[in-house]
């Protein structure tokens, strides 16, 4: 579907995510985010960038993977992002839902 | 997609086979991932889990096992049941999946709340100082029940 989000007209699925990473840029991270009842911080930002950086090259997303990534232990990415936190991430940085069980 | 409605998952791990224990782990941490509270109480068996000196030994049974697919007289033969479970544990860190300890590690970071049974520790001759750092605590039946503070909470035995 198509929606409005900062000024832009970005296509989302069914479950709000944007069906084209290239539509994404950080006025539309926030809208997405304002949505989820999140306010980005640099924080968040530095995480956003990262998943994003991470699932365009193609590699998996889990949980493991945040912890090892450096850039945020899992209780801050928990606290950053509360109520599942690589679901919320990975929709705020305009990339597809992970599909892992893990 | 709708929230779930279900608020929290509490699950009773009462063995240490290697398939009962990580099926609760990925279900616990699935749990957070969703949004949905989750915690594990730890009994009999279950309790080697989260003791420092055997938690990275767990084993997969070779013995008495149909999901196997060997006979049960190859399943006993010493050193078996070591290797089979080595090279389940090879396949898992393949697919990314953590070994126990920093599971429980993932877990607990994640919210997930680890609680030791008391009565099994008795049985056991356990000491607090025996079992992870990262545990919540040590409760009673009663105790545990007392986690049944909501409406639309689950239990799973495992």
């Amino acid at each position: 579907m198509e929606k409005n989000l900062a000024g832009y007209t970005v296509h989302l699925d069914d479950e709000g995510y944007l069906t084209d990473p290239g539509q994404w840029n950080e006025d539309i991270a926030r809208a997405l985010a304002s949505e989820e009842g999140i306010e980005l911080t640099p924080e968040h930002m530095k995480v956003i960038r990262w998943i994003r950086e991470t699932a365009l090259s193609g590699k998996p997303l889990s949980i493991r993977t945040v912890k090892k990534s450096g850039v945020i232990d899992v209780k801050e990415f928990y606290r950053l992002f509360p109520g599942g936190p690589l679901k919320l991430a990975t929709k705020i940085a305009g990339v597809s839902k992970p599909k892992s069980c893990l | 997609m709708e929230k779930p409605k279900v608020k929290k998952m509490l699950f009773i791990l009462s063995k240490s086979n290697l398939d009962s224990v990580y099926a609760t782990f990925i279900m616990a941490n699935g749990a957070r991932a969703e949004g949905i509270e989750a915690e594990i109480f730890f009994t009999f068996f279950g309790l080697d889990v989260i003791n420092k000196k055997r938690m990275n030994h767990i084993h997969i049974a070779t013995v008495g096992n149909p999901g196997l697919h060997i006979p049960n007289i190859l399943g006993g033969l010493p050193g078996v049941e070591h290797l089979i479970s080595k090279m389940m544990l090879k396949q898992m860190e393949k697919l990314d999946i953590p070994p126990v300890d920093e599971f429980l590690e993932i877990l607990s970071a994640s919210g997930v709340k680890l609680w030791a049974c008391k009565l099994a520790m008795e049985m056991f001759n356990l000491k607090r100082e025996d079992l992870i750092d990262e545990l919540d605590g040590i409760l009673t039946v009663g105790d545990f029940y007392g986690r049944m503070d909501n409406e639309n909470i689950h239990v799973i035995y495992i």
